[in-house]
């Protein structure tokens, strides 16, 4: 089925000079109150850094809500942008500035752990692909968490789980593989 | 930041958007020698769509200011090439218009360079041009730029490899799921049968939606060639359609 859908291509290795904003990795400005920061790198099956990358965060607000007119719980007032896009470094880093989401109700009854959905474009990839970011301090709402109970493998599911960085007060640790040994566990939206 | 009480965890329904099966290139495509080591090897797990994938960012006027649609008036003096008028609509698969939705593009310049540092192609940079543009769809989803008609490109592929002459664009949507960056061709552009990321779309006939159309009728006499390019990312499916093949 493709009907009259475009189909996608790579960013190549050019995305640079097109869609890095400069306030990009900040979805909130830093300073503000409650804000964290994820830190992270991208790297390929060989382990090597990915430089020419980009990742971007799409995630609910502190209280579990979109500014969105398909949420169905209505209208949220229209201060949290919710989206973050940060280009990768020489050295395959990235970081977002944010605040942590709120938990959601699944439209089956249950409750989804708090997370941001991921977006990975880069050179060699001809679609982008796409993960979630989870707290390691959620532990009890990632148990509960539908999409992470769908992961078989422990050590594949602790892949999408950021965990704190203990030199760094307010900082999260996500590394993201595209391939190889430690593979992260993409998902198909 | 106001806060809600959160809502009790009782069903409710959400717009869903069918997977497009078969219209993307496979992620592991031999032919463009980058995707070996980057190609995810485990397969995609599918997963329904909640909340944070039937929503997504509704990035407007805000991040736009109209001279972003104009990439050859953000210099001193003209760049140097072919100018011309790229315009469309983006749409959904049921037929809808996206309006307000944010495009962002970017391109070589005429002689096939980029502005970008790792582009070493011995090709003349020119001052007058970054090709870098932005815009926002009406509310009728149309988008219009005008720029430089891009050069094609030798690239590190294989023996003797160049790229058909693109226009990079990336498109939001509405929701997550809807979130697509592509490349637009030009007509007749006699490099498609030897480039493996165009040929990367498995279905011939999805390839062909990424070439534009050269158009009489926009173009401005004196001034500039136009070229028509529709965008059509996923739809809810609530009333599909089948575009005529011919318009594209």
């Amino acid at each position: 089925m493709t009907g009259g859908l475009t189909p996608s291509q790579t960013v190549g290795p050019y995305l640079g000079i097109g869609l890095p904003w400069p306030d990009g990795p900040y979805v909130v400005a830093e300073g503000t109150p409650g804000a964290i920061t994820i830190r992270g790198r991208l790297f390929d099956g060989a382990g090597d850094p990915v430089p020419d990358g980009l990742i971007e965060t799409w995630q609910a607000g502190p209280d579990g809500r979109f500014d969105h007119p398909d949420d169905p719980r209505g209208a949220v007032a229209k201060e949290f942008r919710g989206f973050g896009r940060c280009p990768t470094g020489p050295d395959g880093s990235y970081h977002i500035v944010t605040l942590r989401p709120g938990p959601l109700p699944s439209p089956d009854g249950g409750t989804e752990a708090p997370h941001l959905d991921v977006s990975v474009f880069a050179r060699g990839l001809l679609n982008r692909v796409v993960t979630r970011i989870y707290f390691a301090d959620e532990a009890q709402a990632n148990a509960a968490d539908p999409v992470l109970a769908s992961i078989a493998g422990d050590e594949r599911r602790a892949g999408l789980i950021a965990t704190a960085d203990p030199d760094a007060d307010g900082t999260f640790r996500f590394d993201i593989h595209l391939q190889g040994e430690h593979e992260t566990v993409f998902f198909d939206v | 930041m106001t806060t809600h009480p959160p809502s009790p965890p009782t069903a409710f329904s959400l717009p869903s958007y069918p997977r497009p099966e078969g219209l993307h290139p496979p992620l592991d495509s031999p032919g463009y020698r980058s995707t070996a080591l980057r190609a995810p090897h485990q397969p995609p797990l599918l997963i329904p769509q909640r909340l944070t994938e039937i929503t997504g960012p509704l990035l407007g006027e805000g991040r736009v200011a109209p001279a972003d649609a104009d990439l050859t008036t953000q210099h001193a003096g003209e760049p140097l090439g072919e100018r011309i008028i790229v315009t469309g609509r983006v749409l959904d698969s049921d037929g809808r218009p996206i309006p307000d939705t944010l495009l962002e593009i970017w391109q070589a310049n005429a002689a096939g360079r980029y502005h970008h540092k790792v582009d070493q192609h011995p090709a003349p940079l020119d001052p007058n041009f970054t090709g870098v543009g932005r815009c926002v769809t009406d509310s009728e989803g149309r988008y219009r730029f005008i720029t430089i008609k891009p050069g094609s490109y030798p690239w590190g592929n294989h023996y003797n490899a160049w790229r058909p002459a693109h226009i990079h664009f990336s498109m939001f949507g509405r929701a997550f799921t809807q979130r697509l960056v592509t490349q637009m061709y030009f007509p007749d552009d006699p490099l498609f049968p030897y480039d493996p990321i165009f040929n990367s779309i498995p279905d011939p006939r999805a390839r062909e939606r990424l070439i534009s159309q050269f158009s009489i009728d926009l173009t401005e006499p004196d001034w500039a060639l136009a070229y028509t390019w529709d965008i059509v990312l996923r739809g809810t499916g609530a009333t599909p359609f089948e575009p005529q093949d011919g318009a594209r």
